[in-house]
């Protein structure tokens, strides 16, 4: 039994000192014995625990940083000038201080997801009770929280099995934060070894707060056949009162579902939301819609669609209630890490909360009680919405022409943009009566409306581009399947084999937020290209929402062509952000299920099989968010590699291969104990691709593992060569660095492949069983 | 706009500043002198990006480093001195004072950069003000975009299209000359 300590609980205890109701006894914790399975070296490894291991990935995924400031200003000895070798007073230098602040970052955004799974954990223990059991798959899953188990040695049963883990969670955030304190950490790759800690810590909270909601709520269990729902502006009623979902954390818009069913009322009520929260209530109840991607807030909101805004936490537009209250639709705020200024109405008669937001007398109200919120949002929904008639800001045409007339072409607007859209040029042109060139910057805005805080002239830019826009924008209309949650055991056994031997080319997850550098419909070309291809393509979040934002010819979206599986050629809507560990899960279980590896606290065997075996790529082209950078390092240090768009190079550093650098690429052949030369593959860990041509390239490069077979290496080198002649008009100037035998080389491709190869002198090397630990060499 | 402003607004480096280039002499001044210059161009290179990095590349033998994905553009107009590396990758390379650089005979005391997205040249230019170590001192970087990139050693101001093919074509007659 692997003890760390011991927690005991006593509901009523009577002694002879005294009786105590619920005391809580913890000195340390008890790692559970599971028959099956032993405990392997690392449970619930410490800040440290696991540095030999990323200080592996270190040396081959060099950081590159390129600091967002040349200064410090976290203490009063700053401002520190850090410039080109300088140290700050605390004696840090640039390389560590970009490290800190990625750790900060990731910190930022586990405590998020963290900090969202205790309040979800403790939301539902209340509701549903400590004994419900973990059901994130019926049957069909045996391994319910891979990561869990993978990094902690526990396999949680029950809702209350999951505090203990929370427990630790917050244990290790508590002191990776200490890390960022002045005087503390003082080497760059030891912040970074802390960020993957961040990120793997931060992959277990998630994790919590998926498996607890997919229980309890009974969203969808790993169904690859789960229903379709409806996602975009058009696809509301707003003959019918509307309520408003944003966030991620779905509890009071379970309860607004909740409220409509018990007082039959569902079918007269429009439920829709924006980001996750949207997603996990089409898991709840499929009969809510999704408006879109978190860029579709204010344009949505300005539309005065929304009868009633609900609000939990995390992604929400800070000033949200500003816009709630111009279009005179009451704002709820849900959670108490988002409390927007409003007053405390937890514990009035709901009576008085609805009649102060149907009159007017409060713009809104913070209920920290989602059974009220339930009630008061459908209730005021329904009093205001003949009241309110739907009336928007977005300008008429006339207006929007008249306000164009005012664009004195300072170009602050332009400057101000993220994405340097040409709006001084459309404002022009709208002011001559053609508002062509405003919708069609339409597709490619973000929604940060920095353009109008920027403007001298208060244009309100983002409303005029919604305006012109707003025809396209009633006439989107799509299908996506809701989110899925976690993949089978017999899906993984299924193609668990065909992805280590390489003959399915790879996973490629979407994941992530909508800070597009051209819009979300470069992510649906992105997994569009490799469904068609036969990968198979996972989508969480945002990401998974603008998939679904694109139809064909024959106007179908992504997910009405390909099928849910877990298999080549199928496109899965995994959830919301906190689902992203059935991703993770998915390449764990390969481990396990395949290959029998023990999980259970045996982190750097398993990450090391990933690394050297699974063909998985993270994609998150509109990366935004600090959650989005500890989700990252998550995969990081599970050896999976994370490619951006390009404004994730505003996260400050990337972890690059040096393909060249032979002596990088070496690793034990675990049959042999001799160091093998496999090539650079996975080239790098934290990619910003510009283009989406060449995220799509390195894509189909990063898959390519050591252990392929030679039969799926030559799958592999198909799509990657393929795609590079394609966008690039050549063959990969690296190509030998990839090819290992002659049986690799696509059949098809032989003869030019042979040439290049004897132009470049390259030999037939042998494939070993590949591994970096020395300790799992068996000869 | 003349000014040593940042185009994006808000993207205020700190106190270590490029120097403004007023006159196309000064880069091809600063070329001349370069006993190892590199070109790199970016993903947002239009057309005639690209023609004029083939010409400046000609005028002085300069080699050109390109994100992959505008290669092709380089290749069908039968240049070959275009070696494909993504932005990162070539950022990467510059700041280690051991690349062997394209050719192998080591790393470049100059590089210039055009064709590049505002924010991604941004942060390649910091990442390589500070840690492209240079002996003593730190790779020179130039930036050739019509926009003031305070990252680098020296750049343009922010231009419009005209007045920025007007110093470039300043520039091809000066190194020309």
């Amino acid at each position: 039994m692997g003890v760390k300590g011991v927690k005991v609980k006593f509901k009523e205890l009577e002694t002879a000192i005294g009786r105590f109701k619920g005391l809580e006894i913890s000195i340390g914790r008890v790692v559970e014995e599971i028959p099956e399975e032993p405990i392997g070296p690392t449970p619930f490894p410490s800040i440290a625990e696991l540095r030999d291991w990323d200080l592996k990935l270190l040396r081959r995924y060099r950081p590159f940083y390129m600091p967002f400031c040349d200064l410090c200003c976290l203490c009063t000895f700053g401002k520190c000038d850090l410039t080109q070798g300088k140290r700050g007073a605390c004696g840090l230098d640039m390389a560590a201080q970009q490290s800190r602040i990625v750790l900060l970052a990731c910190c930022i955004g586990a405590a998020t997801h963290i900090g969202h799974a205790r309040h979800l954990v403790e939301h539902l223990i209340e509701k549903y009770g400590r004994e419900t059991p973990i059901n994130i798959g019926e049957d069909a899953v045996e391994i319910d929280m891979p990561v869990t188990t993978l990094v902690t040695g526990v396999k949680p049963k029950t809702l209350g099995d999951l505090e203990m883990v929370l427990d630790y969670c917050e244990e290790q955030l508590t002191h990776l934060l200490s890390c960022c304190h002045t005087g503390m950490e003082g080497n760059n790759l030891d912040f970074e070894s802390k960020v993957f800690h961040a990120g793997m810590i931060d992959q277990i909270g998630m994790e919590i707060a998926d498996a607890a909601q997919i229980s309890a709520y009974g969203f969808p269990r790993a169904d690859p056949e789960a229903p379709f729902t409806e996602i975009g502006w058009g696809v509301v009623d707003t003959s019918k009162p509307v309520i408003l979902v944003i966030g991620h954390n779905v509890p009071p818009a379970v309860e607004i579902v909740n409220y409509l069913i018990d007082h039959q009322l569902y079918g007269q009520v429009e439920v829709a939301g924006i980001c996750c929260t949207a997603h996990d209530i089409t898991r709840y109840n499929a009969g809510a819609k999704i408006i879109g991607p978190i860029s579709w807030q204010l344009r949505f909101v300005r539309s005065g669609i929304p009868d009633v805004i609900v609000v939990d936490e995390q992604c929400i537009r800070t000033n949200l209630i500003m816009e709630a209250m111009k279009i005179g639709a009451p704002f709820i705020a849900a959670s108490e890490k988002c409390c927007h200024g409003l007053p405390d109405r937890t514990h009035d008669d709901p009576d008085a909360i609805v009649e102060d937001l149907v009159s007017g007398k409060a713009p809104g109200a913070l209920i920290l009680d989602p059974d009220k919120v339930g009630e008061v949002a459908v209730r005021v929904a329904m009093e205001i919405a003949p009241k309110r008639r739907k009336s928007g800001i977005l300008p008429s045409r006339e207006e929007v022409v008249e306000w164009a007339k005012r664009c004195r072409r300072c170009l602050e607007c332009r400057r101000a943009c993220p994405n340097d859209l040409p709006i001084p040029e459309a404002l022009e042109r709208a002011a001559k009566g053609d508002l062509s060139a405003l919708e069609a910057l339409y597709e490619d805005c973000i929604g940060c409306v920095r353009c109008e805080s920027a403007c001298p002239q208060g244009i309100p830019i983002h409303s005029l581009i919604a305006s012109a826009a707003r025809e396209r924008m009633a006439s989107e209309r799509f299908k996506i399947r809701v989110g899925r949650g976690a993949v089978q055991d017999v899906e993984i056994r299924r193609v668990g084999g065909p992805i280590v031997l390489g003959e399915i080319p790879g996973v490629v997850a979407l994941v992530g937020c909508a800070n597009y550098p051209r819009g979300g419909i470069e992510v649906a070309e992105i997994a569009e290209e490799f469904a068609r291809r036969n990968y198979i393509v996972v989508a969480t979040g945002c990401a998974a929402m603008s998939m679904a934002m694109v139809k064909d010819e024959e106007g179908q979206t992504i997910y009405e062509k390909y099928p849910g599986v877990f298999d080549a050629g199928g496109v899965l809507n995994i959830g919301s952000c906190v689902s992203n560990p059935h991703i993770a899960g998915a390449a764990i279980k390969i481990a396990r299920i395949f290959a029998k590896r023990n999980l259970r606290a045996n982190y750097e065997e398993i990450a090391d099989y990933i690394l050297n075996r699974v063909g998985a790529v993270g994609v998150a082209w509109g990366a935004m968010s600090q959650k989005a950078a500890s989700i990252a390092s998550g995969f990081w240090r599970l050896g999976v590699p994370v490619i951006v768009g390009p404004h994730g190079l505003k996260y400050r550093r990337m972890l690059l291969g040096r393909r060249e650098r032979e002596e990088d690429w070496y690793v034990y052949d675990a049959r042999t104990g001799e160091r093998v030369y496999v090539g650079p593959a996975p080239e790098h860990l934290f990619y910003a691709a510009e283009t989406k041509e060449e995220a799509m390239v390195m894509i189909a490069k990063l898959v390519m593992r050591p252990s392929d077979t030679t039969k799926g290496r030559a799958i592999k080198l198909t799509h990657w060569i393929d795609l590079h002649k394609r966008f690039y008009g050549c063959l990969p100037d690296d190509l030998h660095l990839y090819v290992r035998r002659k049986a690799d080389i696509p059949i098809t491709m032989r003869d030019e492949i042979m040439k290049f190869l004897e132009e470049k002198g390259w030999q037939e090397r042998p494939i070993p069983d590949p591994t970096l630990l020395k300790r799992l060499i068996r000869g | 706009m003349m000014r040593g402003e940042s185009w994006q607004t808000a993207e205020i480096p700190g106190p270590k500043k490029a120097h403004l280039i007023t006159d196309p002499r000064i880069v091809a001044s600063l070329i001349k002198r370069s006993s190892r210059p590199i070109l790199v161009v970016g993903g947002e290179a239009d057309e005639a990006v690209v023609n004029y990095a083939i010409e400046l590349s000609k005028a002085v033998g300069m080699p050109i480093a390109t994100t992959p994905s505008t290669l092709k553009a380089f290749t069908e107009r039968g240049f070959k001195e275009a070696h494909p590396f993504s932005a990162v990758e070539i950022g990467e390379r510059l700041r280690d004072p051991d690349w062997e650089g394209l050719d192998g005979s080591g790393q470049y005391d100059l590089a210039l950069f055009m064709g590049f997205k505002y924010y991604v040249s941004w942060l390649i230019l910091s990442g390589l003000k500070h840690f492209a170590k240079r002996g003593e001192g730190y790779l020179t970087t130039i930036s050739l975009d019509p926009y003031y990139q305070p990252h680098a050693t020296w750049s343009l101001p922010n231009l419009t299209r005209e007045r920025w093919e007007e110093n470039i074509n300043g520039l091809l007659q000066h190194l020309r000359r």
